[in-house]
């Protein structure tokens, strides 16, 4: 048979797509690159305004530790110790909290009771920031205070941690206000993880004799270790970006204390607290440099966040398997 | 094909809908701006007085309902900024411009003082006591030098009062404000190393102390901690019934705050009162003055580049420091002394557009 040029049937060819198909693809392609965009300028942005204070203090800006409006010497070592300090108390706290109620909530619990315990753990992340501040203010700081700061300074008072006044407020109760912040971001997160693990890894690990406990342990949660970090890692995020319930309790003392008892500052406070009123250049460019700072930190603990989550990739997937 | 023809249909008449709509909706709203423009007079600025402000704007429209005031409290530094780029047509300061920042404005701007106030040092004791502080003793507690209650010298000066063995704790601003401000500058004029060692601004680097946000952080903090002394507005401490500790003033008598013997601050410092009304009134002379004071300014250009907005504001001025200064009192800041109201008068004829005095000849 002779060949007979056949019209190109294909669909995905450019020429016979319907003119609303190019549209569409036009305006989506516009979104994502907008929002590209957005933080692109964001960083440019920022990074132009932060340049004068860059060029004036250079590396010491990152390893001194005087906060000195007046004298305009800024140095943000007590800053990004506070940050990192009051983020790594909060996970302490978070993560054997949240763990043990997603493992509860994915492998343990009743079916009835799981949606109810699930919607009010959500709840938590529902209350606005400012709210956590005020119960920090009138009510942990003074429990703290009063029960719990004395009976740590007494039975382990020894070890430099639990050294010092109690005032209540303090870096510890950052600590348990960020925790108490960032376990629904945990819960969540973990629980689809776990919920994700197929189900024929749990029967093998029961059929090869294991307890309940061990069953989970070695199938479930190994199986789901990255995706797990990677929740850990979106509530430090979280955690390292608060800013009003951390201002309202840690005592904005820019100052590196061992003590957990002792005040502290974080980078997010110190831009909230001082960005109205720093009139000279020199300083508001200071504030930019520590927000320029804080948004690389929080990017890149996010990137890797985002990154352990998907290299779940293999073992972890919905509905396969 | 039917379906291709009629979702094709579909599509342009969604467009052209939307297209009317929008336009529509567009050319509405201009024409609703366009209709209700009455004059908005847009100010920005300092967070302490904006109670008074807010007052004051709606007593004047009751005398000149054609001026509608917006009023953004975003803080002293905030105010200087925005009128600095002239986006508003008054900012508002606790304290006063500097040099650097006036030479930056892009006219000459003129500070107006509108009320006056107090910071008082506030304290969490048993029993209430009331306290008396020398300068001295207050700028050693604030350096970290006094750190206990029951330190001789506080006895001193507090005689009959029993003031226990406790650590004092103090509390102070975290965040930028014109309260540290005129907290910094009397306690810089009154000690020496304070003066070198922290100096005056709206944020300073504390020697010791706890921060909280706002009034109410401090307040806050200063009620649930006890053996905290730390530093407020007078009206935020009237308003909560925070103890109020007297100050010793610079004739040696020691004053307690409040509205009077903050008015006698700035009458004291009357005679000695510079064109600009850029003065520091802490630690003035005067008997019943109260040592830790200060105006707060609106901050005005002296060529105004709008007509009907400048004499309008200028009115309001004029209204402002006349009648209006029967509305302070209530609402626990201290009105302007006679004699600087007669100055002030001298500057709010000096205000101009294209020349012209924008009030007319009394």
């Amino acid at each position: 048979m002779p060949e007979v040029a056949l019209p190109r049937l294909d669909h995905a060819s450019r020429r016979h797509r319907h003119w609303g198909d190019h549209v569409f693809r036009l305006l989506a392609r516009c979104a994502a690159l907008s929002l590209l965009g957005l933080v692109v300028t964001l960083v440019l942005v920022m990074g132009r305004a932060a340049l004068p204070s860059m060029r004036a203090f250079g590396w010491r800006f990152l390893v001194t530790s005087t906060w000195d409006p007046v004298a305009e010497v800024f140095g943000v070592l007590p800053l990004i110790y506070g940050t990192i300090v009051s983020s790594m108390l909060a996970l302490l706290l978070a993560v054997p909290l949240g763990l043990g109620a997603a493992i509860f909530l994915a492998e343990l619990a009743p079916f009835w009771i799981r949606p109810p315990i699930a919607f009010l753990i959500e709840l938590l992340a529902a209350v606005p920031s400012v709210v956590y501040g005020l119960w920090g203010i009138f009510v942990l700081a003074p429990f703290l205070r009063d029960w719990i700061q004395p009976t740590l300074g007494a039975s382990l008072g020894f070890l430099p941690l639990f050294q010092g006044p109690p005032y209540g407020i303090g870096m510890l109760a950052a600590g348990v206000i960020l925790a108490i912040m960032i376990l629904p971001f945990i819960v969540a997160v973990s629980r689809e993880v776990l919920l994700a693990v197929p189900n024929t890894q749990r029967e093998a690990a029961l059929a090869l004799g294991a307890t309940r406990w061990e069953a989970t342990h070695v199938a479930v949660l190994r199986y789901g270790k990255s995706g797990l970090i990677g929740a850990i890692l979106l509530g430090l995020g979280r955690a390292i970006g608060e800013t009003m319930a951390v201002t309202m309790v840690i005592g904005n003392r820019p100052e590196i204390s061992l003590s957990l008892f002792a005040p502290g500052y974080t980078m997010a406070s110190m831009i909230a607290n001082e960005f109205t009123e720093a009139t000279s250049d020199l300083y508001l460019s200071a504030l930019i440099e520590v927000g320029l700072l804080l948004f690389v930190v929080t990017v890149v603990v996010n990137a890797l966040a985002r990154l352990l989550v998907w290299s779940v990739g293999g073992p972890v997937q919905r509905g396969r398997e | 094909m039917n379906v291709k023809r009629f979702s094709n249909h579909r599509l342009v008449l969604q467009t052209m809908l939307f297209a009317v709509l929008s336009t529509g909706m567009l050319s509405l709203g201009a024409f609703a701006q366009s209709a209700g423009a009455q004059m908005l007079i847009n100010g920005a600025g300092a967070t302490f007085p904006y109670p008074i402000y807010s007052k004051w704007f709606d007593e004047y429209i009751k005398v000149d309902p054609g001026a509608r005031f917006n009023y953004q409290s975003i803080g002293s530094g905030g105010g200087i900024r925005q009128i600095t780029e002239r986006t508003v047509d008054f900012g508002a300061s606790d304290g006063p411009m500097t040099d650097e920042q006036l030479s930056k404005a892009p006219g000459q701007l003129l500070h107006i003082p509108t009320v006056l106030g107090a910071v008082v040092a506030t304290y969490n004791l048993e029993g209430n006591p009331a306290l008396r502080f020398t300068p001295d003793l207050l700028a050693d507690i604030f350096l970290g030098k006094i750190t206990k209650w029951n330190d001789p010298r506080l006895g001193a000066v507090n005689p009959g009062v029993a003031l226990p063995d406790r650590p004092i704790i103090v509390v102070h601003r975290s965040d930028g404000s014109g309260t540290t401000y005129i907290w910094v500058d009397y306690l810089s004029k009154v000690s020496k190393e304070w003066e070198q060692k922290v100096g005056r601004g709206t944020s300073v680097n504390w020697p010791v102390g706890l921060g909280g946000k706002g009034n109410e952080g401090v307040s806050g903090q200063v009620k649930n901690t006890p053996g905290a002394i730390g530093y407020v507005e007078l009206a935020y401490a009237i308003q909560n019934k925070l103890p109020l500790s007297s100050v010793r003033n610079e004739a040696g008598k020691f004053v307690e705050p409040s509205i009077k013997s903050t008015t006698a601050a700035a009458a004291g410092a009357a005679k000695n009162m510079p064109a600009d009304f850029r003065v520091s009134l802490t630690n003035p002379p005067g008997e019943d003055a109260y040592p830790i004071a200060s105006f707060t300014w609106l901050l005005v250009y002296k060529q105004q580049p709008d007509q009907v907005k400048g004499q309008a504001l200028v009115k309001f001025l004029w209204w402002a420091i006349h009648e209006g200064q029967k509305y302070p009192a209530d609402l626990l800041y201290a009105p302007l002394p006679a004699p600087v109201v007669k100055q002030i008068e001298t500057t709010l004829e000096q205000i101009t557009f294209q020349g012209k005095r924008l009030l007319a000849a009394r």
